[in-house]
């Protein structure tokens, strides 16, 4: 059964995390995404599963790692403080590869901010903001739809890759409404958790071997396996070691599971970029308007595209050097002091004009200020 | 019991273990895994999450689900583990600075809940595996890395701090006094709620180095002459028990936990989504 209905990109977000096979939420009010967590206390014991609001972000970030090794899958739902409380799980989720999913629905920052005004400030953040070297999956909706969409492939790609997934939103894709498709069940394949170990009796399921693409096996339910996971470096069984070459393995694996399958990962979006002579980067909310800009311009006979990632990281390399060398210039639209344009400048080899647009005041960058941009990065390349 | 039965409990072949010799968390170990085994549970059916410290790598030795965590973080993620799956016995170890200063906030809460878990606090009062730093239970005057004038903080009461926020069943022992940790773990493991068990060991390593007692017998002995029975302290005035270790039960009560009322709250709705 598929229908229309209108709704808010946080319940999209919650409502989409139960398709997925989500039976567990832990979290902590914020603004904006505190709808999540509100959509998913009234719903989740419904299906059988589980909300709980916990004393802080690292006490719900802790839980949903505690449930997903024992095996449910698991979100939670934040803003930039929250976020920030919860780095240290996110490392140790990538650490002990579990399958979780991270919302951050990012709000202006640093601090406190800017609590009800758009930000796209979390980017690198997504990235790095646990110490040390670890791999990670980040998704970047632009529509309500897409959120109710992704958040499915979120939880798909904790599963299969085993790790943490970070998925981006932002305070306008959060709070807004729009009417969106309900994808049937049948387009909405989930992936689905290993059941207990049926090995035998004494053995102890060694959960940490990669296998020749670096991936670890699917994590099994708590039970019958008596597994073992630390956050110290360790070895295929799952328990620490203090070897240099154990733990060289170990953060290569870790990093490679991710680095090496980037293209079956990479999910981005694409309009008239074939005859592009500029090509305008934008993700998030903020590609809508980035979207609106593209087709004005087009009217007007200016060849420009738009290239839209929509896995932020790992960063779909690929295709954008493949679009790179065919464009005289590209704009990074980004409502932060400039986050993304750095990967874009890492990836534009042949010096192809980057001009960056960039907003902090909170309020969305309007077709208009894209249109500018065009026109003064048009007058300075093309137009010579 | 015996002890080649309880040693099927244990990993062996991650022996030796980390800790100095002579070091109380052993004792705190076999005492653990003789009380699951009078109580016959399934080991299967055991998830034992600890944080970071000397104490909690407990878990790497016990042969049941173990998760080795975050510094403090225990507690909040064995709540993530006994909701996913309510048939484990779920059970947290950790050090006094572990689950009493980083991770208080959880254990407070998990406490107010009454969250049917069963937490093992191995109180040395120090925070030994950074090497002897005063923690929260680190009694007044006596010595610590960061405390080399003597420490100037009050130290919490672990037990009074278990019961004002909500605890259901709270014990404290020591390790001199094997029999009763045995009891009381055993007696916390069959609670149906938040249980919490302290048991004062040493760290004769660091503790005892500094305030002088730096063997192990040392700080048995100390507890033996410390330790008061609940009884006994009852009838005391409190001057004679200033600086005294009190050991018993103090809190046993049953109450609903909220695991079960989340259960119901699912029975409910599931009752009313077919009406
Ligand atoms: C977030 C964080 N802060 C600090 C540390 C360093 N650290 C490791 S163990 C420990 C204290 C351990 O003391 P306690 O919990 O009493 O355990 P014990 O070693 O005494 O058994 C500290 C501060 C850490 N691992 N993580
Ligand atoms: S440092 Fe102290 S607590 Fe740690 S193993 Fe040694 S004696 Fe035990
Ligand atoms: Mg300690």
């Amino acid at each position: 059964m598929s229908e229309y209905v209108l709704m808010q990109g946080d319940e999209a977000c919650a409502l989409g995390a139960i398709k997925a096979g989500c039976r567990f939420f832990a979290g902590y009010p914020i603004t904006p995404a505190t709808e999540i967590a509100e959509t998913m206390a009234k719903e989740l014991p419904k299906v059988g599963g589980t909300f709980i609001q916990m004393e802080d972000e690292i006490a719900s970030a802790a839980a949903i790692v505690g449930a997903s090794l024992a095996g449910e899958k698991a979100m939670t739902a934040t803003s930039g403080p929250g976020f920030s409380l919860m780095q240290e799980v996110i490392g140790y989720a990538s650490m002990v590869e579990a399958p979780t999913v991270f919302v951050n629905v990012q709000r202006g920052g640093p601090s406190t901010g800017m609590p009800t005004k758009l930000a796209q400030g979390d980017i690198m953040q997504a990235r790095w903001g646990t110490h040390g070297d670890h791999p990670v999956i980040a998704i970047y909706p632009s529509t309500v739809e897409e959120v109710y969409r992704y958040i499915v492939t979120a939880f798909n790609y904790a599963e299969h890759y085993r790790t943490p997934v970070v998925f981006l939103m932002d305070e306008v894709l959060g709070h807004m409404r729009e009417s969106l498709y309900l994808p049937p069940d049948s387009e909405l394949k989930s992936v689905p958790r290993a059941g207990e170990s049926v090995l035998e009796d004494d053995d102890i399921f060694q959960p940490f071997i990669g296998d020749d693409q670096m991936l670890a096996a699917p994590l099994i339910k708590m039970g019958k396996s008596r597994f073992h996971v630390s956050g110290l470096v360790h070895d295929e069984s799952g328990f620490p070691v203090g070897a240099a070459v154990d733990a060289n393995r170990l953060l290569r694996r870790l990093d490679h599971k991710i680095r090496l399958h980037a293209d079956e990962i990479n999910i981005c979006d694409e309009y008239m970029t074939d005859d592009a002579e500029i090509l305008i980067v934008a993700y998030g909310s903020v590609a809508r308007s980035a979207l609106r800009a593209v087709k004005i311009a087009r009217e007007d006979k200016i060849n420009v595209g738009l290239f839209r990632p929509i896995t932020i990281w790992p960063f779909p390399a690929t295709r954008l050097r493949q679009l790179l060398k065919k464009t005289s210039a590209v704009i990074v639209v980004e409502m932060n002091l400039g986050q993304i344009v750095y990967e874009v400048s890492r990836l534009n080899r042949r010096s192809t004009k980057l001009e960056l647009l960039s907003k902090v005041n909170g309020e969305m960058v309007t077709p208009q200020e894209i249109l500018d941009t065009i026109a003064k990065v048009k007058s300075e390349v093309l137009d010579l | 019991m015996s002890t080649s039965r309880l040693l099927t409990y244990l990993r062996q072949d991650r022996m030796p273990h980390v800790w100095c010799p002579g070091c109380g968390n052993g004792v705190i170990m076999k005492a653990f895994v003789d009380a699951i085994d009078r109580l016959l549970l399934d080991p299967e059916r055991i998830a034992v999450v600890s944080g970071i410290g000397c104490s909690s790598r407990v878990t790497g030795y016990l042969n049941f689900n173990t998760m080795h965590t975050l510094h403090g973080r225990a507690i909040a993620f064995a709540t993530g583990v006994k909701l996913a799956r309510p048939e484990f016995k779920v059970v947290v170890m950790g050090g006094d600075g572990d689950v009493l200063a980083i991770g208080g906030n959880h254990f407070i809460h998990a406490c107010r809940r009454n969250m049917d878990l069963t937490v093992v606090i191995f109180n040395n009062n120090i925070y030994g595996m950074t090497g002897g730093q005063y923690s929260p239970t680190t009694p007044e005057d006596t010595y610590a890395s960061t405390a080399p004038y003597g420490n100037i903080e009050d130290q919490f009461d672990t037990v009074k701090l278990a019961i004002n926020s909500g605890a259901t069943y709270v014990a404290r022992s020591t390790v001199y006094h094997y029999v009763q940790t045995v009891q009381y773990i055993q007696n916390g493991l069959k609670h149906k709620g938040m249980s919490v068990i302290e048991i004062m060991t040493n760290c004769h390593t660091y503790f005892g180095r500094y305030n002088g007692m730096p063997e192990p017998v040392q700080m048995l002995s100390y507890f033996k002459e410390k330790s008061v029975p609940l009884k006994k302290a009852e009838k005391m005035p409190p001057e004679e028990l200033d600086g005294k270790i009190v050991i018993g039960e103090f809190v046993d009560i049953e109450k609903e936990t909220y695991n079960e009322k989340y259960e119901q709250l699912k029975l409910k709705l599931a009752f009313k989504e077919k009406e």
